[in-house]
């Protein structure tokens, strides 16, 4: 199974859970509470996906590292390389 | 300290010796005349270092900067069993240069990095050791987990970059940190199985590698990088690039 039709099932799946209580289509006679819950759930889904999305896009932003000792060890050791190399009888 | 460095590189030298372990460099260049004697310099120090058996294949597509006669000269220096040439005409594209590359190996395992010293051959013992604890059939370095990270990224190519895994990792799930890197060991057959199914081109080629490795029910371990940006010659990330890369991810979303 592809990942989209992973993701159209489940996204299905939750749809078809959601107008079953929102519009009582198996007539359970859910009390009104269950519907007035139910109805918003997408849109609160989505921000809260949203939120989480930007807050850990963000987050790993901010926490990037960066690798100033990793750059200033290969500056010296191309300066290393290129003695060695010169020395060895390469010609650049 | 000196004899004791000796006496440790003597052990490591009979432990892979006795395996019979080989490591293939794959090093695909393309006007890469100043950097490629840095990271052969660097790969033998680092393997002479560890004393893994090793073997550097250089394929250069036709650079016009001269870049197979400096190799060519690095070969004269290093040995022929070390250094090995097999250049092509022009340039045709990674996934043929992997294919020209394993053609020609003899290793058992297949490193495969930029030859523009974003990648530091440092790594490699980090990359064979986590291969040797785990059995993987792949390692792949990651920028994004651990000590790695990344050096001369202004804050907008690293919010591009954690923006574009975030969304690979959601919709592909990959079960691996960081798709787009390319520094990473293979067991040769399956590199040469993975290169045979893949398609795609740049960025896109490196992620689909992995998800396909995943789907042919591969392991995979990983290992923290540092990666350095182009220290020589430019690095572009444009509109184009991402677009091309936004196209390979729903290629693969629909299609694995």
């Amino acid at each position: 199974m592809t990942k989209l039709l992973e993701w159209l099932l489940g996204v299905s799946f939750v749809g078809i859970a959601w107008g079953l209580v929102t519009f009582d289509l198996l007539d359970l006679q859910l009390p009104s509470v269950c519907k007035e819950v139910a109805w918003p759930i997408p849109v609160y889904l989505l921000v809260v996906f949203g939120c989480y999305s930007l807050a850990t896009v963000g987050y790993r932003v901010a926490t990037f590292n960066d690798c100033e000792d990793a750059a200033k060890e290969l500056q010296a050791q191309i300066k290393e390389a290129k003695e060695d190399l010169k020395q060895k009888g390469l010609k650049m | 300290s000196a004899a004791v460095q000796v006496s440790s590189v003597m052990r490591s030298t009979n432990k892979s010796q006795q395996r019979g372990d080989k490591y293939s460099v794959l090093l695909p260049t393309y006007n890469e005349r100043e950097n490629l004697p840095l990271i052969i310099w660097l790969l033998v120090k680092y393997f002479g270092d560890s004393g893994y058996d090793f073997e550097i294949i250089v394929i250069d597509d036709g650079s016009p900067d001269g870049t197979l006669q400096v190799a060519e000269q690095l070969q004269k220096i290093y040995g022929e069993d070390r250094i090995l040439l097999r250049p092509r005409a022009k340039k045709l594209g990674l996934g043929t240069a992997y294919i020209h590359g394993i053609q020609h190996a003899t290793g058992n395992f297949v490193i495969i990095m930029d030859a523009d010293l974003s990648h530091h051959p440092k790594f490699i013992p980090r990359f064979i050791e986590k291969q040797k604890e785990g059995g993987y059939d792949l390692v792949s370095g990651t920028r994004y987990r651990g000590d790695g990270g990344v050096y001369g990224w202004d804050l907008r190519r690293k919010l591009i970059s954690r923006g574009a895994n975030f969304l690979t990792q959601v919709l592909l799930r990959p079960g691996a940190s960081d798709l787009t890197g390319s520094f990473r060991l293979y067991k040769k057959e399956v590199l040469e199985r993975l290169v045979e199914r893949c398609v795609s081109k740049g960025y896109v080629f490196q992620m689909e590698m992995i998800v396909r490795a995943r789907q042919l029910g591969y392991s995979v371990g990983e290992v923290p990088i540092s990666f350095v940006d182009r220290v020589y010659g430019e690095s572009k990330l444009g509109g184009n690039e991402i677009v091309s890369f936004v196209k390979g991810l729903l290629t693969l979303f629909a299609t694995t």
